[in-house]
């Protein structure tokens, strides 16, 4: 769902603040717990993130995109707190190196997910993603934003968004493949499936 | 190797970012080729599987009601209210325009000084609210210590200045450790004192860095608009600000230590 603000600067009331943020409570919250890894951090995270997008309502650019708004204050808020200095610190660059993945493979990551894994442990393996490949992906596959979106979110060019989203992606396979690698079962038959596994995919 | 052109742009073509010309020749191509096909199915399906998997968290019932309660109690301004609001507005407007056309134009300084009060009360809200809000805050500082030489460092390439920390002994001041803060999207330090269990805030600026509406003159040193005692200042080209609910001496005070460490 998109929200675009194309009233007038008339009807930029105060009002219209709530009737637009609102809506995007629950993703920006699960979006924050994801950033901070911490219940408490999170609130604050999404608490502070509607006081300044309040405070700054006047000044929204009328024409852009609210969402992506939303989610810049909400990851500028983030990055600047205790948290997400921390973690910024060790985030890889955005270098090219590495390309396309392109091998096929008889037992690629996705099957021997599908085939073995559950739900937990691809959130254990996103869990273990550098916050800039963690967060790339939500925007991309949970909140399904379009590039350029995410461009707008992350204040970087749409060039950079598509390097970094291919590094995500391949970051997450190669977490996603290495207990299999480790434990030597990446062999097994297709078809097996694992007791217990509950992961609706 | 096989399809290498494909494959590579898969990922754009799956999140449906390619022009529509080159997504037909996709459909086309995935439709032909099994190792293209397989690929893309199982990029689809680890992307629904991230999708799932990223839907994991949601707020708690006491969080949701705390963040309803906060918006409902905004001011509300009502229509009535707004056209009262309007209509001063006109009078004041049409009576600015009468004098104006009787006394002629109204001088340069008696603008400035308006704009200038309009100023000091924009910017010494702001940093009414930053200070406000950390307070609030469940981690206030980012960096916990009474130490200044501890404190001082951690700022080194977080934010694009250096600044001083006055010494505190027998001062009656305690440092409790430090943030970084946004101010109009100019990046400074946020410091926190107590006093008497009152609690202070200094936040450090680059003048320069802060937009035409947030500057301010030394004049502009209080706001009795607040219910906060402010203390603001430029000194070698940062612009400073003390705000604290604690008394205006010991506001002052903690100014003049700045002042002079720096």
């Amino acid at each position: 769902m998109f929200y675009y603000v194309d009233v007038s600067g008339a009807d930029l009331k105060p009002d219209s603040f709530e009737e637009l943020a609102m809506p995007l409570f629950d993703q920006l919250f699960n979006f924050a717990r994801w950033m901070t890894q911490n219940r408490e951090e999170a609130e604050d995270l999404v608490q502070e993130t509607y006081t300044k997008a309040l405070k700054g309502f006047s000044s929204f650019q009328l024409g852009t995109n609210f969402r992506a708004w939303m989610y810049r204050i909400l990851r500028n808020t983030f990055l600047t707190s205790r948290t997400g200095l921390k973690v910024t610190m060790t985030v890889p660059l955005d270098t090219e190196e590495g390309g396309p993945e392109l091998a096929i493979e008889s037992d690629t990551p996705e099957t021997l997910m599908f085939e073995r894994s559950n739900r937990e442990m691809l959130q254990g393996a996103m869990d273990e993603l550098p916050v800039n490949f963690r967060e790339i992906l939500l925007l991309c596959e949970v909140e399904e934003m379009s590039y350029q979106e995410i461009a707008e979110t992350l204040s970087v060019p749409i060039g950079t968004v598509m390097s970094r989203l291919s590094r995500a992606r391949r970051a997450l396979r190669d977490r996603l493949r290495a207990p299999f690698q480790k434990s030597g079962t990446a062999g097994i038959a297709k078809g097996t499936v694992v007791q217990g596994s509950n992961h609706g995919l | 190797m096989v399809c290498e052109g494909w494959k590579e742009k898969l990922d754009t073509y799956l999140d449906g970012e390619v022009l529509e010309q080159e997504m037909r020749e996709f459909d086309a191509h995935v439709r032909n080729c099994p190792s293209c096909a397989a690929d893309a199915l199982g990029r689809v399906q680890m992307k629904r599987a991230i999708q799932v998997a990223g839907k994991r968290f949601t707020p708690s019932a006491e969080f949701r009601q705390r963040m309803q309660q906060r918006m409902a109690a905004r001011p509300k301004r009502s229509l009535n209210f707004g056209w009262m609001l309007a209509a001063a507005a006109a009078v004041v407007l049409a009576a600015g325009a009468l004098t104006t056309s009787y006394m002629g134009v109204r001088s340069g300084r008696e603008l400035a000084a308006n704009q200038e009060l309009a100023n000091r009360d924009h910017v010494l809200s702001e940093i009414a609210d930053l200070h406000v809000e950390t307070l609030a805050s469940s981690s206030p500082v980012d960096v916990v210590s009474t130490d200044r030489h501890t404190v001082k460092p951690w700022f080194q390439g977080k934010i694009p200045f250096a600044f001083n920390l006055p010494e505190l002994p027998n001062t009656g001041f305690t440092l409790l450790g430090g943030r970084m803060t946004y101010l109009d999207q100019a990046p400074g330090a946020h410091l926190i004192y107590d006093i008497r269990k009152h609690h202070i805030s200094v936040f450090v600026f680059q003048e320069r860095a802060l937009s035409s509406k947030l500057k301010l003159s030394d004049e502009a040193a209080s706001s009795n608009r607040l219910p906060f005692n402010t203390e603001t200042w430029s000194q070698n080209g940062l612009r400073y600000f003390v705000i604290g609910d604690a008394s205006a001496a010991d506001i002052e005070n903690l100014a003049k230590l700045f002042k002079a460490s720096s």
